[in-house]
């Protein structure tokens, strides 16, 4: 196991990984690491890479070249189902729920997939206490199809945590939320990296990003260009170009007292 | 436990028949235990994993020949329809590997492709199967009336496993993963779901019990011929059935299995020359008009009473 100078052990480990496809890379050369504990924001304009990284851990879209571990071993080419069994979870982009079953029986099955409860009752015993911490109690046997946008979130949420992760990357959370829900989505996500689970929450909204992380890390066209504290990362003239474009980085670079 | 009730009801209901005596209504029973089995299997994959397979007609045929030749070389009948069973098992998971990562037209169409492979197989193997000239199958030393009963019994036995076995896996884990796999089987799969396995197991239930139904026709009938028993049409009925029924309901394919026999029996005799178009017809108009089945009728009240 990889242990860190302050004698932290590294949870996910990425050495020199690049994704193609065909010919494109989606993720260049990126090396990076994610301790226990942490809460990395990783953030990027559009087509940056975020949500592929997530498909390289996660084994839909394997690492074409380079190496992943997670908590020293190699996961590089591992399918999507045992990744997922050695707790890593996720949130998608666009939600994913099984439409024509129970809120509970989503949540179930999150608790049942990778072993954590052994029956289906023992999976929806689970899945009523996270409906209820979550705030999903009262639609707990309604069908997942019926809905808003802020609680299928919430479900997909559940979903995830059902899996008892070690490992949580949260993919556009908070987008098409309001901003009190966003709030909520926010003390939650505090909330879970309380409980000992380690996040990656890919954001579009700054604001977001910079209110929870630990950590920032930069992607702009498949290459790591930022990695450091928020405060740091902010400041970094690389990443306001990714962001703004060259001529209005210096503009900034230029006013600032 | 209602649906072991309404199993057991179900099962000495149609035992009943027996008592008539008739020939007909035996032959009519015999058929809607065939179809109930080949409906109920079908809804494994097509139903509950939602993958629309068309491999039927192969298991169908597959359980048929193995169970003839095995006869032919001595093996007494019912040992041998135990074996045909085993033989679609092994094949369903062999050819799943194979098949079952395509999704949608790409595996209908792959698993359409399997009948006509083992149908060119026994038209080319002639010393085995007798090839296009067909087989012939040892005929029970018993009258015409005990004949009858022999095998509506047995297949009224294997409907009622048949339906057994689906009554546990709608209620197991592995009921609710391929629930899961039908309705976003890549969200599944990221929550540590084993795809293939559960797709795999569910092919080899479609085809175990239609296996050991074709080995029992093979014997009713006493002559099977390639175009008879690898016909398309045992693909496609199932399908049928089970989408009149109720589409990965327990008990719909059941349902859907006696509406059909009685539309094809009536439509038989009432169109005798035009009937396959009529029939055609009416299971267009029964698909368009109840897209959820018959067995949604019922749900859709109570969910309008209680609203």
């Amino acid at each position: 196991m990889a242990q860190g100078g302050d004698g932290v052990s590294a949870l996910l480990e990425f050495d020199n990984v690049s994704r193609a496809f065909k010919g494109l890379h989606a993720l260049d050369d990126v090396s990076l690491r994610v301790d226990e504990g942490e809460i990395v924001g990783l953030i990027g304009p559009n087509g940056a890479g975020k949500t592929t990284l997530v498909n390289v851990v996660t084994g839909v879209h394997p690492a074409t070249d380079g190496e992943v571990r997670l908590r020293g071993r190699a996961i590089t080419r591992l399918a999507p189902n045992k990744v997922a069994r050695l707790g890593v979870a996720r949130t998608f982009q666009i939600v994913q729920p099984f439409p024509r079953m129970t809120v509970g029986e989503n949540i179930a099955a999150g608790a049942l997939f990778p072993g954590v409860a052994c029956s289906m009752h023992e999976a929806m015993a689970h899945a009523r206490e996270l409906a209820d911490r979550l705030g999903l109690g009262d639609v707990v046997d309604k069908s997942a199809d019926t809905l808003t946008l802020a609680k299928r979130k919430r479900l997909e949420l559940a979903k995830s945590l059902a899996m008892r992760p070690k490992l949580l990357f949260l993919d556009e959370v908070n987008a098409g939320l309001n901003s009190t829900e966003v709030d909520a989505a926010l003390a939650l996500i505090r909330d879970i990296a309380a409980s000992g689970i380690t996040i990656v929450v890919i954001e579009h909204l700054m604001k977001v990003v910079l209110s929870i992380s630990t950590r920032l890390v930069v992607l702009h066209h498949g290459r790591l260009i930022a990695n450091g504290p928020p405060e740091q990362v902010v400041r970094d003239p690389h990443v306001a170009e990714a962001y703004l474009g060259k001529r209005y980085a210096a503009a900034m670079a230029g006013t600032a007292p | 436990m209602r649906s072991w009730i309404t199993l057991a009801l179900g099962a000495a209901a149609l035992a009943a028949l027996m008592l008539t005596g008739n020939n007909y209504f035996l032959r009519l029973g015999t058929f809607f235990a065939m179809y109930a089995t080949l409906a109920l299997s079908w809804n494994f994959i097509g139903g509950l994993a939602g993958y629309p397979s068309f491999a039927t007609a192969a298991f169908f045929g597959l359980g048929c020949y193995a169970s003839a030749i095995l006869q032919s070389k001595g093996l007494p009948m019912v040992p041998a329809w135990g074996v045909a069973g085993l033989a679609a098992i092994a094949f369903a998971a062999l050819i799943g590997l194979a098949i079952l990562h395509l999704k949608g037209h790409y595996f209908a169409i792959a698993s359409l492709a399997i009948a006509e492979v083992l149908r060119e197989l026994v038209n080319t193997q002639g010393h085995l199967t007798g090839g296009g000239m067909g087989l012939n199958l040892p005929i029970l030393k018993l009258g015409v009336e005990q004949q009858a009963r022999v095998f509506f019994v047995a297949m009224l036995l294997l409907a009622t496993v048949t339906a057994a076995v689906s009554i546990i896996v709608h209620g197991s884990k592995l009921g609710f993963g391929l629930r899961c796999i039908q309705q976003n089987e890549d969200a599944a799969v990221m929550l540590g779901l084993d795809a293939r396995a559960h797709k795999t197991a569910a092919f080899a239930l479609s085809a175990v019990f239609t296996g050991v139904a074709g080995a029992i026709y093979g014997n009713w009938v006493h002559y099977i011929e390639p175009s008879d028993v690898f016909d398309v049409l045992l693909a496609v009925k199932p399908l049928v059935m089970v989408l009149l029924g109720g589409l990965g309901t327990l008990f719909g394919p059941v349902i859907g299995a006696a509406v059909f026999l009685l539309l094809e029996e009536v439509v038989w005799r009432s169109f005798l020359t035009v009937h396959a178009a009529v029939l055609g017809a009416l299971i267009v108009l029964l698909v368009l008009f109840l897209p959820r089945g018959l067995a949604a009728i019922r749900f859709g009240w109570r969910k309008g009473a209680t609203a």
